[in-house]
C-alpha cells in the first residue's frame, strides 16, 4: 500500500507545476511541521494536524491530532472516513487534498492551493428568496402607483377638468368623468338607475355633499312637506348625539336634517326607495302642538292609538264658493244643493228598484256602481253625470222630433229655457190638403206655418219646471236669481272629501260600500256619508299591531304622503311612486283580441 | 440603578434579582404569549365591542360605512392599519424606551387580527366591484398572509435547523464545491457524451430554479439528476463519477431543502409588504373618493 502524493503549484506567470512523489506507508501525517509526510507551509494549519490511516478494506480514516478540526467534503469535523473509490476532499487552510484511487490500486492525494473565496458572502445571498423575486419595494411602488393613478388621479383630474353640464334626467347622457364608477358605494335605486354611469350629474362639485338644488333640478314638481321654517320649528330638538353628528356633517358641507339626502339615502342597491317609517312621522307629529303652537293639525302618532278624527271637506252652505273642513267630532250637514235620498234608490224592494228591473240598462235593483265610477287613481269617484246615471228613470224627454225623441238639455237653466220655448214652436200639421187642385195654383195649404206662440206659454212651462213640485225640483232646490227670476241652487260637491290622506277603493273591493258608507239608511243628501275613524279601525291599527286575518298593521305611509302635492305611495308593484298606478290591463285572450282590432 | 436599589429598602437586592430574572424569563416568551396574551385580550375586547355596537346601535337606513358608527369603525380601522404598517419602521429603530419590539409585534399580530372584525363591520357586508371593496380585500389578503407568516415562524425554524445537520450555509456550498472538484478529476477518463453530462451538472447554478421550484422542491431541469440518469456503470471511472454525482445530488437536496423552508418562511412577506403599501394607497383612494363624491 502506498500513497501517490501529487502537488500542484502555480508559477507567478500562472504556469502549473506538478510534482509527484510516492510514500510507501499505510499511515500519513499532515501538518505544518517539516517532519510530517505531507508538509503544508500554512499558518492556519497545526504543526501536526491530521493523520490518515489505511484500513484493511482499503478505505481511509482521517483524524485530527489536535483540537482543531479539518474540512472533509466541506464539513468541519475532527474525524472522518473516506472511501478512495468514491473519493473525498480534505481542507486544511488554503490547501485542498483530493483523495482518489488510481487504476493500479494506489491512493493518490492531489494537493492544490485555492484562492480564498471572497465572493462567498454574495453566494450566500442565493439562499434568500429575494434572489428569485422582484424586490418588495419595487412591487409596492408598482401596486400603490397603479391604484393611486387609476382609482384616484384619473377620476379626480377628469372631474376637475370637465366642463359641467346640466343633469340629464333621462340618464341617456354618459358621464365624462373617467373611472369614477369604481368609486360607487353601491348600485343606485331603481328610479335613479339610469344615472349609474353619470356620477357627476349628482356629485357636482368636489368635496361637496349632493345639494338640494341638484335634486330639485329634475324633481321640479316635488313640493315641500311644509314651508321650511315651519318644518324646522315643528321638528323636535335633537339628542346631543344627533346634534353633534349634524354639527360635524354641516361643517363638512351637508345641508342639514331638512336636506333631501338626509332622508333619501342612495347607493343602497337596485331597490325602490322605502317609505319613511312611522316613527319618522311621529317624531314631529306626536307632540307637534307643543312646538307649532298655531297649527290646526292635531297630534298623531299611531293609527290605532293616536290619530285624530277625520275632518272631511264639505260645502257647509248652499252655493258656497269654497268647501270647508269639518271640525273634528262633529256631524256636518252637507249643503250640496241636491235632493237625493240614497235610501229610496238603494231599497231593493222600493219603487226605484222596480223601475230599474224593468229598464234594459239595469235589469236589476240599483247598485252603487250604477252611478258611482272610480277615477283612474282608484282613490275618488268621477262626478255623477245626470244624463248617464239619472236620466234612465228621471226622463227629460220633451217630445218627438226628427229621428227620435227630443229632450231637454241638462246642466244650465238657460238651455232649459230655450228647449222649453222650442216645444211650442215646432213644425205643425198643415191645416188644408197638401195637394193643389188642378187649375188652382196655390190652392194647397202651406207646408209650414210658423207660430212662435205667445211668449207667456214658455215662461209658464219654465216656471212650472223650476218651482217647487216641478220637474227640476225632483232633484234640485228651487231658488231665485239675482233679478228675482226662478232659478236652481247650484250643485256643489268636492272632488275629494278626505284631502290629506289617500283611501284606495280598489284595495277595499272585497268590502261592501255600505260597510263604511251608510248610504242605505240615508234619507237626505245633506248626510255626509264619509266614514269615521272608528270604522277604519275595525281593520286598520298602527304599524306595531299584530297582523291577523282581520287586523292590518298600517303605517302612516299607507294613507299619507310626505311631499305635497304628491300621490299615494305604493308599497308593491312597478316603479311609479308618488303617482297614480296605471290602469290594470286586461289579460284575457278576448280582451287582447279586442285591443288588436282597429 | 444603584440608587434605586438603595431606595428600594429591604427588598432592594431581591428586587434587582427578581427584575433580572423576569427579564431573562421574558426573553424566552414568544411574542404570541407576551405579557400573558395582553394584546390578545385587548384585540378581543375591541372585536367584541365592535360587534356589540354593530348589533345594538340602530343604523339608519341600514348599517354601512356611511353611518356614524360606520365612520367610527372606519376611523379605528384606518388608524390601526397605519399603525400596524409602522412595525416596519419600528423594527429598524433600535432605541431605548418602554416599548419593546416584542410588545409591538404582539400587538401587531393581535390587533391585525381584530381588524378583520372592525373592517368587515365597517363594510356593513356591502361588497361590490369598487375601490372600497378593493381596500377591504387587500386588507383581508394582508391579514391572511400575516396569519400564514405567524404560523410558519412558529413551525418552520425547527425544520430549518433539522435540515442543516450542523452545517452552515457556507459549508453546504463548500461541500458542493469539494464534490465538484473531485467530480472534475474523476470525470477525466469519460467519453464525450458522459463528459458533457458532467459539464452540464457542474455548470448549473446551485440556485437554479424559480420561486415555484423553491417552494415545491421540484426541479425538473436539474442537470445533476439528468447526468445521473444518463451515466452508465460500465467502467470503474463511470462508477466513480456516479458515486460522486450521487453525493452531489444529496448535497443539492440538502441545499434545496434549506431553500424550500427558507422560501416558505419568506414568501409571505413578498405578498404582505407590497399589499400593505397597495392597501394604504387603496385606503387613500377610498377615503378621498368618499369625501370627494360626498
Amino acid at each position: 500500500m502506498a500513497f501517490l502524493i501529487r502537488t500542484i503549484d502555480f508559477t507567478a506567470a500562472g504556469r502549473e507545476i506538478v510534482r509527484d512523489r510516492v510514500i510507501g506507508k499505510t499511515s500519513l501525517t499532515v501538518g505544518r511541521a517539516a517532519e510530517c509526510d505531507i508538509h503544508l507551509p500554512d499558518l492556519a494549519v497545526e504543526q501536526r494536524h491530521v493523520r490518515i490511516d489505511t484500513l484493511v478494506d482499503g478505505t481511509l480514516t482521517v483524524a485530527a491530532l489536535g483540537t482543531l478540526g479539518f474540512g472533509l467534503d466541506g464539513r468541519v469535523v475532527t474525524e472522518g472516513h473516506i472511501d478512495p473509490r468514491t473519493g473525498g476532499e480534505i481542507a486544511l487552510g488554503a490547501a485542498r487534498l483530493a483523495i482518489a484511487r488510481e487504476g493500479d490500486g494506489r491512493t493518490i492525494i492531489t494537493i492544490r492551493q485555492i484562492v480564498p473565496d471572497e465572493g462567498k458572502g454574495d453566494a450566500l445571498r442565493g439562499f434568500a428568496l429575494a434572489s428569485v423575486l422582484p424586490s418588495k419595494r419595487a412591487m409596492s411602488w408598482v401596486f400603490a402607483g397603479a391604484i393611486l393613478l387609476l382609482l384616484l388621479a384619473i377620476p379626480v383630474t377628469s372631474h376637475l377638468l370637465r366642463s359641467p353640464a346640466k343633469p340629464d334626467p333621462t340618464g341617456k347622457t354618459p358621464g365624462v368623468v373617467m373611472l369614477d364608477s369604481a368609486w360607487t358605494s353601491g348600485e343606485l335605486s331603481l328610479k335613479h338607475h339610469d344615472l349609474e354611469d353619470n356620477c357627476e350629474s349628482c356629485h357636482v362639485a368636489a368635496f361637496e355633499s349632493v345639494r338640494d338644488e341638484t335634486c330639485i333640478g329634475c324633481h321640479k314638481d316635488t313640493g315641500n312637506h311644509a314651508p321650511m321654517p315651519r318644518l324646522a320649528k315643528g321638528a323636535p330638538a335633537l339628542t346631543p348625539g344627533d346634534a353633534l353628528q349634524w354639527r360635524i356633517a354641516e361643517s363638512l358641507g351637508k345641508e342639514g336634517r331638512l336636506g333631501c339626502v338626509s332622508c333619501h339615502s342612495e347607493h343602497e342597491g337596485p331597490v325602490r326607495t322605502q317609505a319613511g317609517s312611522g316613527s319618522f312621522c311621529s317624531d314631529c307629529h306626536n307632540t307637534l302642538d307643543t312646538r307649532l303652537t298655531d297649527t290646526s293639525l292635531a297630534n298623531a302618532h299611531d293609527f290605532g292609538k293616536g290619530h285624530p278624527q277625520f275632518r272631511p271637506v264639505y260645502y257647509a252652505s248652499f252655493g258656497a264658493a269654497k268647501p270647508v273642513r269639518a271640525a273634528a267630532g262633529t256631524s256636518p250637514v252637507e249643503r250640496s244643493g241636491l235632493v237625493f235620498p240614497h235610501d229610496v234608490h238603494m231599497n231593493a224592494r222600493g219603487g226605484a228598484a222596480r223601475m230599474a228591473v224593468n229598464l234594459r240598462q239595469y235589469g236589476k235593483p240599483l247598485e252603487c256602481s250604477d252611478c258611482h265610477a272610480l277615477t283612474a287613481d282608484k282613490i275618488s269617484f268621477k262626478p255623477v253625470k245626470m244624463e248617464d246615471s239619472c236620466e234612465g228613470c228621471h226622463s227629460l224627454v220633451s217630445g218627438r222630433g226628427v229621428g227620435g225623441f227630443t229632450r231637454l238639455r241638462h246642466g244650465d237653466v238657460k238651455d232649459l229655457a230655450e228647449d222649453l220655448a222650442r216645444i211650442t214652436t215646432g213644425t205643425r200639421r198643415s191645416i188644408g190638403p197638401a195637394r193643389q187642385r188642378p187649375g188652382q195654383i196655390g190652392s194647397a195649404a202651406p207646408a209650414y206655418a210658423a207660430d212662435f206662440g205667445r211668449p207667456v206659454r214658455a215662461y209658464i212651462g219654465l216656471s212650472n219646471a223650476l218651482s217647487a213640485g216641478g220637474l227640476c225640483t225632483e232633484c234640485h232646490l228651487p231658488t231665485r236669481g239675482p233679478t228675482g227670476q226662478a232659478d236652481l241652487m247650484p250643485v256643489n260637491l268636492p272632488d275629494r272629501f278626505l284631502t290629506s290622506g289617500y283611501f284606495n277603493h280598489e284595495a277595499h273591493r272585497k268590502q261592501e260600500c255600505t260597510d263604511c258608507h251608510a248610504a242605505d239608511t240615508s234619507k237626505a243628501a245633506s248626510d255626509l256619508l264619509i266614514p269615521d275613524l272608528k270604522s277604519c279601525r275595525e281593520c286598520h291599527l298602527g304599524a306595531t299591531a299584530v297582523k291577523t286575518k282581520k287586523i292590518v298593521p298600517s303605517d302612516c305611509a299607507m294613507c299619507h304622503a310626505y311631499h305635497l302635492p304628491a300621490g299615494q305611495w305604493q308599497p308593491k308593484g312597478p316603479a311609479p311612486h308618488y303617482k297614480p298606478p296605471p290602469l290594470p290591463t286586461k289579460t284575457t285572450v278576448a280582451a287582447r283580441v279586442a285591443q288588436a282590432k282597429p | 440603578m444603584a440608587t434605586k436599589v438603595q431606595g428600594g429598602g429591604k427588598s432592594g437586592g431581591i428586587g434587582r434579582f427578581s427584575q433580572d430574572e423576569k427579564r431573562r424569563d421574558s426573553d424566552h416568551v414568544s411574542f404570541l404569549r407576551h405579557k400573558r396574551f395582553r394584546w390578545l385580550w385587548i384585540a378581543l375586547a375591541l372585536s367584541c365591542a365592535s360587534i356589540a355596537g354593530y348589533l345594538m346601535i340602530d343604523q339608519q337606513p341600514r348599517p354601512n360605512g356611511g353611518t356614524w358608527y360606520g365612520y367610527t369603525l372606519g376611523t379605528i380601522g384606518v388608524g390601526l392599519i397605519l399603525w400596524l404598517s409602522l412595525l416596519g419602521v419600528r423594527k429598524r429603530r433600535i432605541n431605548p424606551g418602554a416599548w419593546s419590539l416584542k410588545a409591538w409585534t404582539s400587538a401587531h399580530v393581535y390587533l391585525g387580527l381584530s381588524l378583520v372584525v372592525v373592517g368587515t363591520l365597517h363594510t356593513g357586508f356591502q361588497i361590490g366591484w369598487n375601490v372600497h371593496t378593493l381596500a377591504y380585500v387587500l386588507m383581508l389578503l394582508v391579514i391572511a398572509t400575516g396569519i400564514y407568516g405567524v404560523v410558519v415562524y412558529a413551525t418552520l425554524p425547527a425544520s430549518l435547523s433539522a435540515n442543516r445537520k450542523e452545517m452552515t450555509r457556507a459549508q453546504m456550498l463548500d461541500a458542493l464545491t469539494a464534490i465538484d472538484r473531485q467530480l472534475e478529476t474523476a470525470a477525466q477518463p469519460l467519453a464525450r457524451a458522459e463528459a458533457d453530462l458532467v459539464i452540464a451538472a457542474l455548470g448549473q447554478d446551485v440556485f437554479h430554479g424559480g420561486v415555484l421550484a423553491r417552494l415545491t422542491g421540484h426541479y425538473p431541469r436539474c442537470a445533476t439528476a439528468k447526468a445521473l440518469r444518463g451515466m452508465g456503470t460500465a467502467s470503474e471511472a463511470e462508477m466513480r463519477v456516479v458515486a460522486l454525482l450521487e453525493k452531489r445530488r444529496d448535497q443539492l437536496a440538502q441545499i434545496r431543502g434549506a431553500l424550500r423552508i427558507r422560501a416558505a418562511l419568506e414568501i409571505w412577506l413578498f405578498v404582505h409588504i407590497p399589499l400593505t403599501i397597495a392597501l394604504i394607497a387603496a385606503l387613500a383612494a377610498h377615503v378621498v373618493s368618499v369625501f370627494y363624491y360626498w
